[in-house]
């Protein structure tokens, strides 16, 4: 039996796109807030997952047709390569740089290595996160 | 970085690109790419050879891990210079032969025998110019993986595979134990730096430990030197490529044991126990060895049980010639000297003509389809410049003059002359031992050489028995063994251009503040060694003519050691032993597994804070923070919620009210005011609650669990238990940090999260920053468990499928 869940429909979509801004602020706001990768990742991943359940699978990987498995491996590779990176300026593996600079409109801001190593694990947590689920949902068997 | 370190590197960054030259340069040979690489290092490590005593040591180090005094640290000095240029040297020479003997057709994984080549390479020369013991340590485990990976190059050969297996778990397992020796020598002298412990050296002779760490240390370079009992890797090694077994079987891998015993002779030289162990393993690798080649049927066979022998003949030597150190520069010790210069000297000279060997039988095989050496035969005229080659290889191997192993074999004899005549150690008991059984060794040496020679190129020519028609070797395949035989015959006919370049600066190295005179005479008088080596000839000959009596013995019937068999029942025994144990341990029940886990963490718990005698705290409870009401209804809450969970029997509401417990405790973070906690606490339990509800439908369907009251009992014990131990910790951690005599570490973040990670959020910059290698491990450890989860559910066996 097909159910038209028209309300759970709408709501989850506006929801989903609240959750997901949200977890892309805590993502950036992590180095001084609380947040950062891990939660961030987290909640995008609760993001998508709300879409899941409200949807059904089939139709949210016509959407979304993201391989999981390829997005842990991208992950793990910038964090890597952030963790390297200090090795050519001859400090040890994994040293993070920081620095504060002036932009025009948005005045001081700070630029730091951390964030795109943040980046690697928000992206290794989505993927999996989702792909242990979703593998686990969609078995048939 | 010097260029020291950036030449140990090159090759495994050169192995990054082989993948890529390997699938866009088809039609290119893999091997052409490589070449260059070990010419420059060749050409450029050349130019530390000099004249005279040798040049200075040459030092840089890079920090690794400083505070554990692990640095990489480059040391070139004479011995190492060597063993480097052998390593380049004769890599060029195993490069370019390897592109003609291994053909570059389609299925052929080039890619895969040029990485594991390159990274030998690499690792073989990281083992000889480190100074660091746990550097040396690294590049040792990563020449035996290395060697491994090739030896199974062709892996659907089942015989490859085994060969493989036995020499790393051999190699690997004597790596382990040199392992535990370095580690003693760092508890004695408290550094890992090899010079450093060199200066040390009285301090370990002196040491209550000195016995256990020499026996461990050579543990690792016996095993990977080959020697009595370990040698066993060696003869089944040989199902290698032949390139292969030419550079790592007889010219470079095999030699890191003496390359180590040399190296650490400035060490431990001048004790007893070295010198037993090393003359005594030494010695009986050398006969067993030499014994065992004139069984084989195989012309590589031989050649490893040779090698095997020769290596025995070169750590002998290293043993006797340690007893220099005894009579530190005394006119006494000088006499001793000519060991470790005859184990030099034969070190190279087996390079040269053991190489070169053994690419001739690769020739052989190659071109006539076999090595078996009752097929062979009559191939002198058919294959004549493979048959000089090994003519000068075998009589330079034999011991006959002029070639340079007649020389070195000489200084053998006079080195076991006058190890028999040392008044210390208490070798006027045995030291008869050695010139008796270095002999009887140099016959049977010459006997195999003469088989080999007889069987392979003389007698009757069978071609309905080849699988080929034999024929000449082209150009390529030949080029290498050709230059390498020539350094046979130049160093035969002048063997004083190697004393005063290489060898005066590797006894520099070996036996620091002696002085030599290394001249290299062919004609020495009618001295004993002469004689002997006319009795080996002699001898020698006397039982080739009777040789067809003797292969119907019990023992000339047995190819194989009969230690294989020790080696292949403990395998058996270790598989089946193990696959015991597992049977008992893994019952298929989680609950099972849980339970042992819960166990083993209470026990452990429990026995370390006894142990400690971490139970004897007081907390001080005015130090304590006061417990708000919202504390006290959040944890009875969570307490009460907790107890409930026991009497549900409808999953679905269990699940719910574990998700509860989840959040209530996240509450309890809000309370404490750490907020990133509680969001964490709060996603992780939202996506857990999903993720079981999501994969409830796949569930078993269990019946109800009728335990029996017994095991009621026991998981009540358990919790209670774990429950228990975990609030005690809880406690002594809280007295501990109350009696003030730590700072705790949370202090250290406080301060310096802003100045030296400039961020405000502690916890994500401990995270990103402070322990970053953490963060990365654990992201890392993740994806490994999503990528099983994935492993276990959509690759599934269906029912009945086998791996």
């Amino acid at each position: 039996m097909k159910t038209n869940n028209v309300m759970l429909h709408t709501i989850s979509r506006i929801v989903a796109l609240i959750i997901l801004s949200f977890s892309i602020y805590l993502f950036f706001a992590g180095h001084n807030n609380p947040g950062g990768g891990f939660i961030g990742g987290l909640m995008t991943a609760s993001a998508l997952l709300l879409l899941y359940l409200s949807f059904d699978l089939d139709r949210i990987k016509k959407v979304l047709p993201i391989d999981y498995e390829k997005f842990i491996a991208i992950g793990l590779l910038i964090g890597i390569a952030t963790g390297i990176n200090s090795m050519f300026f001859g400090d040890p593996f994994l040293t993070q740089y920081f620095e504060y600079y002036t932009v025009p409109i948005l005045g001081e801001i700070e630029l730091t290595t951390a964030l795109p190593f943040d980046l690697g694990i928000y992206l290794v947590v989505v993927a999996v996160a989702l792909l242990i689920i979703l593998t686990i949902a969609g078995d048939e068997a | 970085m010097s260029l020291l370190h950036w030449l140990v590197l090159s090759p495994f960054i050169l192995a990054i690109f082989i993948p890529f030259l390997y699938k866009w340069f088809r039609n290119i040979h893999t091997g052409w790419f490589i070449l260059p690489l070990p010419i420059i290092l060749f050409a450029y490590l050349i130019q530390f050879v000099t004249v005279g005593p040798g040049f200075e040591p040459v030092t840089h180090s890079v920090p690794w891990v400083p505070s554990l005094d692990i640095n990489f640290t480059i040391h070139l000095d004479g011995l190492s210079l060597l063993f480097a240029l052998l390593i380049t040297g004769i890599g060029a020479l195993v490069v370019l032969y390897s592109i003609f003997y291994i053909a570059n057709k389609k299925d052929e994984p080039l890619n895969n025998f040029y990485v594991y080549l390159l990274m030998f390479m690499g690792a073989m020369l990281g083992v000889v110019l480190s100074d660091n013991l746990i550097v040396i340590y690294v590049f040792w485990e990563l020449t035996s993986l290395a060697s491994s990976l090739l030896i199974a190059y062709w892996f659907h050969k089942e015989k490859s595979r085994y060969g493989a297996q036995k020499s790393m778990l051999i190699t690997v397992t004597g790596g382990f134990a040199m392992l535990a020796g370095f580690s003693l020598l760092y508890v004695i002298t408290g550094t890992f730096s090899i010079q450093e412990i060199i200066a040390q050296s009285d301090v370990v002779i002196n040491s209550p430990l000195l016995v256990p760490t020499v026996v461990l240390v050579l543990l690792g370079a016996f095993t990977k030197s080959a020697q009595f009992p370990f040698h066993i890797w060696l003869p089944d090694a040989m199902e290698a490529p032949t390139p292969v077994s030419a550079y790592l079987h007889s010219a470079t891998m095999v030699k890191a044991g003496i390359y180590l015993v040399a190296r650490l002779t400035p060490v431990f030289g001048g004790t007893s126990v070295w010198f037993w162990i090393i003359s005594i393993a030494g010695i009986i690798t050398l006969t067993w060895g030499s014994i065992s080649a004139i069984r084989q049927k195989d012309l590589k066979g031989i050649l490893a049980f040779s090698t095997v022998s020769q290596l025995g003949l070169i750590m002998s030597l290293l043993g006797l010639g340690s007893a220099a150190l005894y009579f530190e520069v005394a006119e006494e010790g000088m006499v001793y000297t000519v060991a470790i210069m005859a184990a030099v000297f034969h070190l190279i000279n087996h390079a040269t003509f053991k190489g070169g060997l053994f690419m001739a039988v690769g020739i052989i095989d190659h071109e006539t389809g076999t090595r078996d050496i009752r097929r062979l035969g009559g191939l002198m005229t058919i294959m004549p410049i493979t048959f000089t080659i090994s003519l000068i290889g075998l009589a330079s191997m034999a011991g006959l003059p002029p070639f340079n192993g007649f020389l070195s074999k000489e200084m053998f004899f006079t080195g076991v002359l006058e190890a028999s005549t040392l008044q210390i150690f208490q070798v006027e008991n045995f030291g008869l031992l050695f010139p008796v059984l270095a002999w009887i060794a140099s016959i049977f040496t010459f006997l195999y050489c003469l088989i080999m020679f007889f069987r392979t190129f003389l007698g009757k020519h069978q071609p309905e028995k080849l699988e080929k028609e034999a024929h000449e070797a082209p150009i390529g395949l030949l080029i290498s063994p050709i230059i390498l035989i020539s350094m046979v015959v130049i160093i035969g006919l002048f063997p004083n251009i190697l004393s005063y370049t290489i060898i005066e600066p590797v006894m520099n190295s070996i036996l620091p503040g002696f002085e030599f005179a290394p001249n290299i005479y062919h004609w020495h008088g009618l001295n004993t060694e002469l004689f002997m080596t006319i009795g080996v000839i002699v001898f020698g000959s006397l039982i080739f003519m009777n040789l067809n009596k003797w292969q119907e013995t019990y023992f000339f019937l047995r190819e194989r050691d009969p230690l294989n068999r020790v080696y292949d029942t403990g395998l058996e025994k270790l598989v089946t032993g193990s696959q015991a144990i597992t049977d008992i341990q893994m019952t298929g029940l989680l609950r099972d597994y849980f339970v042992y886990m819960t166990i083993f963490m209470v026990g452990a718990l429990t026995m370390t804070m006894f142990w400690f005698d971490a139970f004897t705290f007081s907390i001080d409870m005015n130090n304590v923070a006061p417990i708000s009401p919202y504390i006290a209804i959040l944890i009875a809450l969570t307490a009460g919620v907790s107890l409930i969970l026991p009497f549900i029997k409808h999953r679905i509401t269990a699940i719910i009210v574990l998700g509860v417990v989840g959040f209530l405790i996240a509450l309890l973070f809000v309370v404490f005011r750490a907020p990133d906690l509680a969001l964490t606490q709060l996603l992780v339990e939202t996506v857990m609650v999903v993720l079981l509800l999501l994969s409830f439908y796949h569930l078993p369907e269990l019946k109800k669990e009728g335990f029996k009251p017994v095991f009621k009992w026991l998981n009540l014990v358990i919790s209670i238990s774990v429950g228990l131990i975990v609030s005690l910790i809880g406690l002594s951690t809280l007295a501990l940090s109350n009696s003030a005599q730590f700072e705790g570490i949370s202090e250290f973040f406080k301060e310096n999260a802003y100045e030296l990670a400039g961020g405000n959020n502690m916890v994500n910059v401990i995270l990103v920053d402070f322990r970053a290698l953490d963060t990365l491990l654990e992201v890392l450890v993740l994806g490994i468990a999503a990528l099983g989860v994935v492993a276990l559910i959509k690759l599934r066996l269906k029912g009945g499928e086998d791996v």
